[in-house]
């Protein structure tokens, strides 16, 4: 089975504590994510995507496997239906590291099967949650969760789309 | 803010460049010698695309062993689109492009 890798970075004006603040707090991450990510953010918690929207994209699941805030945290990432099928369960790791007067965040999401509707949901995912992230911190509005739901949901958003 | 939207936009404006974005699209975590393979350019060259590439954030590396790996990072695409694309549009925009993307199927690389 061939898997596949995706590299997001991202360069925010803000400080290290604030991006970890804005991963971990689902305050946040509703708003640039489109669901809250809810955890402890402990090595070997759980943590899943929840939201009331049905709207929202597929709900998502995993474990922490390494939390060194405001560094570093790496957790697994598979929907629930999956739980006890580990070839599904992929890895996302969030670097954060200041540059200059800035903050570079990597995401780097990985040991994802090549072609699999995950690793093409993600693809299209991340780009626009950072962004949004980005918006959110150095402005204070994340202008386009609405746009990021829409573009995550691939095929429903095509139908409803078509629908108007 | 306005300096490195310069870069992104001046990175993009050449075509050369933009077929390197192509080839990372397809086949991620290339090196260099892998991505001058394809391409009927000197290393020179790739080297010095690459630099402008990396230096607009378009093209993310990631060092393993002494091999550094090039990754495709459409994040600063992704900003210019959320400044001028109104929310509510994106879901038609979606559509249209998937649209686009189903006519051309057979034109496309496989992945």
């Amino acid at each position: 089975m061939t898997h596949t890798e995706f590299v997001y970075t991202t360069y925010i004006k803000t400080t290290p504590e604030k991006v970890w603040n804005a991963i971990t707090n689902p305050e946040f991450s509703r708003q640039y994510f489109g669901s809250e990510l809810v955890s402890d953010w402990k090595k070997g918690s759980k943590w899943q995507s929840i939201s009331n929207d049905k709207d929202a994209c597929k709900m998502v699941v995993g474990e922490i496997i390494e939390s060194l805030p405001p560094k570093r945290l790496v957790m697994t990432w598979h929907h629930p239906e999956d739980e006890m099928d580990k070839s599904e369960h992929s890895r996302v790791t969030f670097e954060i590291e200041t540059i200059e007067d800035m903050v570079r965040l990597n995401v780097i999401h990985d040991r994802l099967k090549a072609g699999s509707d995950m690793a093409r949901g993600i693809a299209v995912g991340w780009p626009l949650v950072l962004s949004c992230l980005k918006s959110l911190l150095e402005t204070g509005k994340a202008l386009n969760v609405r746009a990021l739901k829409d573009h995550v949901r691939t095929n429903p958003a095509v139908k409803k789309a078509a629908a108007q | 803010m306005v300096a490195h939207e310069d870069k992104v936009f001046k990175a993009l404006a050449d075509s050369s460049r933009r077929r390197l974005l192509d080839r990372l699209r397809i086949k991620k975590g290339l090196t260099l010698s892998e991505l001058c393979e394809r391409h009927d350019m000197s290393r020179q060259a790739v080297t010095k695309h690459l630099a402008l590439l990396e230096a607009a954030n378009l093209v993310v590396t990631i060092k393993r062993g002494r091999e550094k790996l090039h990754y495709l990072n459409p994040v600063p695409i992704s900003e210019i689109c959320a400044r001028w694309i109104d929310r509510f549009e994106a879901g038609r925009l979606q559509a249209l492009d998937n649209l686009k993307q189903a006519l051309e199927e057979n034109e496309r690389d496989p992945h």
